[in-house]
C-alpha cells in the first residue's frame, strides 16, 4: 500500500532563492498553467456571448460576461430530441449516484469484513478472483450482462444501474475494507466474539463505527467514480435515466447547426462540479482515496 | 477459532452477493463472451459454432486494425509521458516548494473529472477555428498551425494530449508518496560525498522507486485498454475512423452494427491481453509478498 504522502523533515529545507530554484518555480508555474488552462477557458467561454467566441481570442477575459449560457445549459439544452437542459441529466446522476454508493459501500464493506476476520472457506480464492476482474474491461461483460438483465425482467432502469454500479465497484469496495479490518487488532474482535456477540452485531455495532475513514475515503472514491461513469450509465440506465455525462455528450456532440460553445462549456463546468467541489472540499482524503485504490494496481 | 454453526451460516449469507457476483459475471458472462465469439452471432447470439472464424475477420478488419494500431500508439505514449511528467512534478514539488499544498491540489484536480469532460474541453481548446490555434495566430504567429484534431494521422495524438493532462497529477500523487518514503539518511550520505541532486535522483532515487513506477504504470496501463469515454466525446472515433480504439469498437458492433460474434471476439481479444499483462505482474508481486 502507498502511504499517504507525508510532510518532509525539517533537515533539507532549503529556501534561499538560488538560480536553480528560481529555474524550479519556472517550471512549477508553467506546469501549474498547463493544467489550469482548460479550466480557465472553460469558465471564460461559457461568460461569453457566442459573437464574441466567434470574434475573440480563446483566452481573452469576457469583455461583457454573461450567465446566459448556464441558464441555457441548465435549463433549454437540447439533448437529442428533447430540449431540457442538462438539469434532468443532473437529477438522473443523484438518483443513480445516491443508492448506489450507499449499496456498493454495504456489501463490499460486509465483504470485505466476511473476508478478513471470518475464516470461510475458499474466501481467498474468491478476493483473488476480484482482484484480477477488477483490471478487466468492461467489454467483456457488457453484452452478457444486457442479456441477463432484460431475461429478468429489469431491463434498462435505474435499479439495474445501481446494481451494476454494486457489481463494478465490489472489488475495489471489497479491498477497502478488508484491508482496513485486517490492520484492527484482531484481540478486538475476539472479545466481542467471547462477549456472544454474532457475526452481525459485531459488523454494526464494532467493525463499521470504527472504519469511519475508510467509509469515508469510500464514498469520495464511489461518489467521483459513479458521477463521472458514462459507458456504464449508457448500457443500463435507460432512456428515462441516463446520467450527467452522457446528456452532456449528446449536447455538445449532436447538436445539429451551429455549436453555442458558450453553452457546451456551461454545461460541460455543470458537469464536473460535482467531482471538483468532492475533490476541492476533501482535500487529503481524496490522495488518500487514491492511495487506498492503488492497492489494487 | 472454531466458528459456531449461527455465525458460519451469517458469514456465508453475507458473501452470496459476492459469490453470486462471481459465478454470474466473472465466471458466467466471461464465459458467455468467449463462446459467443466462436459463433456466428450477428444481431441475436445463437449457437452455432465456426470456431475462429470472427477472430480471422477480426484481424481482417480495417476499422480493428486502425483501433489496435491507435492503442498501441496510445498506450506506449500516453504511460511513458504521464510517467515522467508525473515524476517531474513530484521531484519539483519534493524541493521544499512554497505553497506545496495548493500546487498539489492545481496538479491533480483533472483526475477527478471525467472522461468525457475531459475530452469535451480538450476538444474546444484544439478546435481548428477557435481554439490555441487560432490564439497562436492573432499573436502574430500567422503560419502556426495546430490542427491535429481535424487530420486523420495526428487526432490520436489529440486523446493522449488529453489523457496526459487528466492522469498526470494521478502519478505524482503516487510518486510524492514513494519519493517521501525515502529514507532521510540517503540523502544525508549523498550530500556528504557530494554527489550533484540530479546524480542522486537517477542513480539512486528512480531505482528505489520500483514499487511507484510499478503502481502507476500498471494503473495508466489498465485506464489504457478501457479507453471509450474519452474517444467517444473527443472525436467520436474520427476524423473517419482514424481515433477509433478497441474498447469502441466492441460496443458499435455490439449496439450499432448488430455483430455480435465479432464484438465478442474483440472483447475476448482485450480479455487475452490483459490477463497476459496483468498475470506477470501479479506474480511479480505474491512473489515480493506484498498482496495481504
Amino acid at each position: 500500500m502507498t502511504a499517504a504522502a507525508q510532510p518532509l523533515p525539517a533537515a533539507r529545507r532549503s529556501k534561499r532563492m538560488t538560480p536553480a530554484r528560481w529555474g524550479l518555480y519556472a517550471f512549477i508555474f508553467i506546469t501549474a498553467l498547463y493544467f489550469l488552462l482548460p479550466l480557465y477557458v472553460m469558465v471564460v467561454t461559457s461568460l461569453k456571448p457566442m459573437a464574441e467566441i466567434r470574434q475573440g481570442n480563446l483566452l481573452a477575459l469576457p469583455v461583457a460576461p454573461s450567465i446566459d449560457a448556464w441558464v441555457k445549459a441548465w435549463t433549454s439544452a437540447c439533448t437529442g430530441l428533447t430540449c431540457q437542459g442538462i438539469k434532468i441529466g443532473f437529477l438522473n446522476s443523484l438518483r443513480i449516484m445516491v443508492p448506489s454508493v450507499v449499496i456498493s459501500i454495504l456489501v463490499g464493506s460486509l465483504t470485505g469484513y466476511a473476508l478478513s476476520l471470518w475464516r470461510v472457506r475458499g474466501g481467498n480464492i474468491l478476493f483473488g478472483t476480484m482482484m484480477v476482474v477488477a483490471f478487466i474491461p468492461y467489454q467483456v461483460f457488457i453484452y452478457p450482462l444486457v442479456r441477463v438483465f432484460s431475461f429478468t425482467g429489469l431491463g434498462q432502469s435505474l435499479l439495474t444501474i445501481v446494481i451494476i454500479h454494486t457489481i463494478f465497484g465490489l472489488p475495489t469496495m471489497t479491498l477497502l475494507f478488508r484491508n482496513y479490518f485486517a490492520s484492527l487488532p484482531v484481540e478486538l474482535f475476539k472479545a466481542a466474539r467471547v462477549d456472544g456477540a454474532g457475526f452481525y452485531q459485531i459488523y454494526a455495532r464494532i467493525m463499521m463505527p470504527m472504519a469511519t475513514p475508510m467509509i469515508v475515503v469510500a464514498v469520495i472514491l464511489q461518489t467521483t467514480g459513479i458521477w463521472n461513469d458514462f459507458i456504464l450509465g449508457l448500457v443500463f440506465a435507460g432512456r428515462d435515466n441516463l446520467p450527467m455525462t452522457v446528456q452532456l455528450n449528446n449536447i455538445v456532440n449532436s447538436t445539429q447547426g451551429e455549436r453555442a460553445y458558450n453553452v457546451d462549456m456551461a454545461a460541460t463546468l455543470l458537469t464536473a462540479l460535482l467531482p471538483l467541489v468532492v475533490y476541492f472540499g476533501s482535500g487529503r482524503w481524496f490522495v488518500r482515496g487514491i492511495a487506498a485504490g492503488a492497492v489494487k494496481g | 477459532m472454531r466458528l459456531s454453526l449461527n455465525s458460519r451460516i451469517s458469514a456465508i449469507t453475507a458473501l452470496l452477493p459476492a459469490l453470486l457476483v462471481m459465478l454470474v459475471v466473472y465466471i458466467g458472462a466471461t464465459g458467455w463472451t468467449v463462446w459467443m465469439s466462436l459463433t456466428n452471432s450477428r444481431m441475436l447470439p445463437n449457437n452455432n459454432f465456426v470456431g475462429l472464424r470472427q477472430y480471422e475477420m477480426l484481424f481482417g478488419n480495417d476499422r480493428w486494425i486502425t483501433s489496435v494500431h491507435n492503442i498501441v500508439i496510445y498506450g506506449v505514449l500516453f504511460v511513458s509521458l504521464a510517467l515522467s511528467i508525473g515524476f517531474l512534478l513530484a521531484v519539483a514539488i519534493d524541493q521544499r516548494v512554497r505553497a506545496e499544498d495548493t500546487i498539489r491540489s492545481i496538479y491533480l484536480y483533472p483526475y477527478s473529472m471525467s472522461f468525457v469532460v475531459t475530452g469535451l474541453v480538450w476538444q474546444w481548446l484544439l478546435n481548428p477555428t477557435l481554439g490555441i490555434q487560432h490564439v497562436l495566430r492573432s499573436w502574430g504567429f500567422e503560419g502556426a498551425t495546430f490542427d491535429w484534431i481535424v487530420r486523420p494521422e495526428t487526432a490520436i495524438y489529440c486523446l493522449v494530449i488529453a489523457g496526459v493532462w487528466q492522469a498526470s497529477g494521478l502519478v505524482m500523487a503516487i510518486m510524492l508518496a514513494g519519493l517521501r518514503g525515502v529514507d532521510e539518511e540517503i540523502w544525508k550520505a549523498t550530500r556528504v560525498d557530494g554527489l550533484p541532486k540530479w546524480r542522486v535522483y537517477v542513480s539512486i532515487i528512480i531505482p528505489m522507486m520500483g514499487a511507484s513506477f510499478a503502481t502507476a504504470a500498471v494503473l495508466l496501463s489498465t485506464g489504457v485498454v478501457r479507453l471509450y469515454d474519452l474517444s467517444v466525446a473527443m472525436t467520436n472515433g474520427g476524423p473517419g475512423i482514424a481515433s477509433e480504439v478497441p474498447a469502441k469498437f466492441v460496443m458499435d458492433h455490439l449496439f450499432e452494427r448488430a455483430n455480435i460474434g465479432l464484438a465478442t471476439a474483440a472483447a475476448t481479444t482485450m480479455l487475452i491481453t490483459v490477463i497476459a499483462v496483468v498475470a506477470p505482474y501479479f506474480y511479480w508481486r505474491t512473489r515480493k509478498g506484498e498482496m495481504r
